[in-house]
């Protein structure tokens, strides 16, 4: 019995959906077209949406007095420097779980997973102190260090379930095949789970771009991200909407576009495993 | 090369015992068949044998020495997996290349190696491949040929059949048994399939909840069943068995007779009647399906051109030789 | 597929992680059990002196500590119908055949991609500003008196902004459970004459029962911690109006410098979310192991 989609059913869905999807999305197109605006543009009334004169020179201002680049730099490096020190922690253990599971394997993910549930207030003032005396504050190693760790029980978990989908006997034939343990995870099992690395390293990526609990109080200047960036522009005095809109679209944007390119392997991720 | 010896092997999962106790001796150059129902412990012993799993007591020796506790990769053995278990990123070439290149072998002779088996196996156009790309009778030809590169002193064979279609499953049956003659290579041969059994061992290993049941060549197996768990196992369609009256009149606990070695004639020329349930007609043979009161249900053949009537009555006459006594325990009974 | 070996190498290879969290876990989480008991100022090291359950007692009888929590649940679970029951909504509508379907799905999953920082800024000046705000000027097209949002209703204003961020998220994951619907089954249930409410009801809901667990676990864990969008946007206030748990504890501790004071309510924070856990886990792996 196939559904019969009349054209009309179709239309009032097209205009629903898209109805819809225009107001969640607001938010981000009205920042982006705001940061195009004069700043005397950005707060008439009536708001102008489309007409007005376009420019650049938000963009510039913000690039050049802000240091937007280091900031963004900083963000890049904590990011995919995290997302790759927690694989290369995560994938050995991931494996172990998936091919060499026990009894308590179960337990070890659920308690993996739990560290996660711990709120980071919790330990805030014990890290602050330790970062402050190990000088690790404001630095791209400490931050890398806590974005790995508050990360690792998502990358394990996320690859534990991508593993367990890949056959045993594909494993046991290279270790029949004289691979060593190395060899058998690097010249089999990591080309074999490819789209689910790929799936792990964006989805952490992107949590670790956008993270702004340990980033806001553990950096200041050199090791500050971009969340850092946006927060500075909180104070309510000389506030520059259209400014901080610019600022704001250059923040997002790169995570933002990730975002919708692997949006087929994200989905995949986002549901860690647990829906098919 | 290629002798292997298994001495008190037991292996269990848990408080499972898996496999309680097992004696082997595999000769060079055998073809040997481990058969048995599934769930038996086939795999299990299998790969005990491969180190995937360890033993939980008894030893294992390849070629004299002790492998016990040698992992997988240094006992020279190559197996073939019920899946193929080819590595599915890898082009065909790669595939079979793998093993040569785990064992630091050379570009030149890995290149030389690897298209020999390809041309001996009929893969020649699918080197570039993926495994993907492939029928499953040639991702079970690229299994072989990864296997055979290596040169092991055994191979190890894991259901290889049991995902193909049947016809390909009697080419790849005969493949294999030239394989075996071209190599001469030990060969342990896993399935549930009793005519792959037959037709392909040298010596078949029968097993049953992880005991060994009976060790021989297929054709002592199958005239001089040790049990009649074996006698059942062994041969198609499956021995009759006939048990109560009858079965005491001889002396035994239960007789057996299989469907080929009985005549069908006219009721009144036979002690042994039955009523026709079914008739199956294969051409050469008809296979009848039978039912009576004393004898229970019963399988015979007959000519391919003999005419049955559906509930007629028929006569049975058991070839007084080949008529195989089992004791209470199923164990079977002198003649 | 283990032998002694491999099972051995998995302890191995395994080690790391568990270390690395046991040590995460332990570490910190020791040295703020042992400095809730102390007296103990940031500004002032070198002078703790032993404070026995004073800073457990000064935290909880806090009238800041009974609003915090009931800020904080009121958050979370905010934020977890809001993202639940509309995310059900937008899933099935976005499900449906439409005209520019993959355009309209990119914009519905965009806010994930925005960190919190940036939400709550462009949330607070250019939609909720009383009177710039876009809110503000609709609101006086239309007649009404512009809504001062996070002067007057600020927690109500939080949620907001964090459900927007999380709704993405709950519709993406809940589509796609949608999507692995059995045609069929749906089929059979109109041929017996099921209407769309009871489909829905009988077939859809159950089916995506398992997705909606996973979204509460997964949204649980990061609402306990929001904190940016309260930073930025109120800094907890006015008053205690929109301090959740985490943000009184950050103020005692890095705003007051009272490292004492801050770690008992650090120690209450983790065991509140440990009791959550628990019952979250226990429901949640009932319903993950089918
Ligand atoms: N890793 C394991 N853990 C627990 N039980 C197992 C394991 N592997 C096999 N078994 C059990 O051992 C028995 C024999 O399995 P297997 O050797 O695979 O049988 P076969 O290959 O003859 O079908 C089965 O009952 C199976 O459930
Ligand atoms: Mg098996």
């Amino acid at each position: 019995m196939a559904r019969a989609t009349t054209t009309r059913r179709k239309a009032l869905m097209t205009a629903l959906g898209w109805g819809v999807a225009f107001v969640i999305f607001f938010p981000i197109l009205w920042t982006f077209l705001t940061s195009f605006k004069t700043e005397a543009e950005a707060v008439t009334t009536p708001p102008k949406f489309l007409f007005f004169d376009w420019t650049l020179a938000n963009y510039h201002e913000v690039n050049s007095r802000s240091n937007y680049m280091r900031f963004a730099m900083n963000s890049v490096i904590i990011a995919f420097g995290s997302t790759l020190l927690g694989l290369l922690v995560a994938i050995p253990a991931a494996w172990a779980m998936a091919f060499s599971p026990t009894k308590r394997t179960k337990d070890l993910l659920m308690w993996m997973l739990s560290t996660k549930m711990m709120p980071a207030v919790g330990v805030l003032i014990p890290i602050y102190i330790l970062f402050r005396d190990f000088r690790l504050l404001d630095t791209h190693f400490g931050m890398v260090l806590v974005m790995t760790l508050i990360n690792l029980p998502i990358i394990v978990w996320m690859l534990y379930t991508y593993f367990k989908e890949i056959p045993a006997p594909i494993l046991e034939a290279a270790r029949m095949d004289g691979a060593t343990l190395r060899q058998e995870i690097v010249d089999v099992l990591a080309p074999m789970a490819v789209p689910g690395i790929a799936s792990t390293v964006l989805l952490n990526v992107i949590l670790a771009w956008n993270e702004a609990f340990w980033t806001l109080n553990l950096t200041t200047t050199k090791a500050a991200p971009l969340t850092a960036f946006i927060a500075s522009y909180s104070s309510p005095e000389g506030l520059f909407w259209a400014k901080l809109s610019a600022a704001s679209t250059m923040a997002i944007a790169p995570i933002v576009l990730l975002g919708w390119f692997s949006q087929k392997q994200l989905v995949r991720g986002l549901t860690f495993g647990a829906v098919k | 090369m290629g002798s292997i010896n298994l001495r008190q092997v037991r292996k269990s999962f848990g408080a499972v015992d898996v496999i309680p106790g097992v004696d082997l001796d595999i000769n060079e150059g055998e073809f040997v068949v481990f058969v048995g129902p599934s769930g038996c412990g086939k795999s299990t012993l299998l790969r005990l044998i491969a180190g995937l799993e360890d033993v939980t007591s008894g030893s294992i020796s390849i070629d004299g020495r002790d492998v016990t506790h040698a992992p997988p990769a240094r006992r020279g053995l190559a197996m073939v997996f019920q899946s193929y278990a080819l590595y599915p990123h890898m082009s065909v070439r790669k595939n079979i290349a793998f093993p040569l290149k785990m064992a630091g072998m050379d570009e030149a002779s890995i290149e030389k190696k690897v298209s020999d088996a390809a041309r001996a196996l009929n893969l020649g156009d699918y080197l570039d491949r993926k495994p993907g790309q492939l029928s499953g009778g040639q991702r079970q030809r690229v299994a072989i040929g990864r296997a055979i590169v290596r040169q092991p002193t055994a191979f190890l064979f894991d259901e290889p059949l049991s995902n193909l279609d049947a016809a390909l499953r009697v080419n790849m049956r005969l493949e294999i048994g030239e394989l075996h003659r071209e190599l001469g290579a030990t060969m342990i041969y896993v399935t549930h399939d009793q005519v792959e059994a037959m037709t392909m061992a040298d010596k078949i290993v029968v097993l049953q909840k992880g005991r060994i049941e009976q060790v021989g060549a297929p054709m002592d197996l199958y005239r001089a069943p040790a049990n009649r768990f074996v006698a059942g196992f062994i041969g198609s369609p499956k021995m009759n068995f006939i048990e109560g009256h009858e079965a005491a009149r001889l002396g035994a606990h239960a007789v057996g007779v299989r469907p080929e070695h009985m005549a069908v004639v006219a009721p009144q020329n036979s002690d042994w009647r039955a009523r026709v349930t079914a008739v199956e007609r294969l051409g050469a043979d008809t296979f009848l399906h039978l039912r009576s009161d004393s004898l229970g249900a019963m399988t015979a053949r007959a000519g391919g051109d003999e005419s049955f009537e559906l509930g007629s009555e028929v006569g049975l006459r058991p070839d007084p030789a080949r008529l195989h006594r089992f004791g209470p325990s199923g164990e079977t009974l002198a003649a | 597929m283990a032998t002694t070996h491999t099972r051995t190498a998995a302890r191995w290879m395994a080690a790391p992680s568990i270390l690395l969290l046991f040590m995460w876990m332990i570490v910190p989480l020791g040295m703020t059990v042992y400095f809730s008991f102390l007296h103990y100022n940031l500004l002032s090291p070198g002078e703790e002196s032993w404070a026995g359950l004073m800073n457990y007692e000064f935290f909880v009888t806090d009238p800041a500590f009974k609003d915090a929590v009931f800020n904080t649940l009121y958050l979370v679970l905010g934020v977890l119908l809001i993202t639940t029951v509309g995310g059900t909504l937008l899933a099935l509508l976005l499900d449906q055949p439409f005209w520019g379907q993959g355009v309209a799905r990119l914009m519905v999953i965009a806010p994930f991609f925005v960190m919190p920082t940036v939400s709550a800024l462009v949330w607070k000046n250019m939609l909720m500003h009383p009177v710039n705000g876009l809110f503000a000027w609709i609101a006086r097209t239309l007649g009404f008196q512009p809504v001062d949002w996070l002067g007057a209703y600020p927690l109500t204003s939080i949620t907001i902004i964090v459900a927007w961020q999380w709704l993405p998220f709950a519709t993406l994951i809940l589509l796609t459970a949608l999507q692995s619907l059995d045609q069929e089954q749906k089929e059979a249930a109109e041929m017996d004459g099921a209407g769309a409410f009871s489909i829905f009801r009988h077939i859809t809901l159950p089916h995506l029962s398992r997705a909606l667990t996973v979204v509460v676990l997964i949204e649980t864990i990061f609402l306990l911690n929001v904190f940016a969008e309260i930073l930025v946007t109120t800094n907890g206030g006015p008053g205690t109006a929109s301090t959740n748990l985490g943000f009184l504890i950050y103020m005692q501790g890095l705003l007051q410098f009272d490292a004492g004071g801050a770690s008992a309510g650090g120690v209450i924070a983790v065991i509140l979310a440990n009791v959550v856990a628990f019952f979250l886990i226990r429901a949640i792996g009932k319903n993950l192991e089918a």
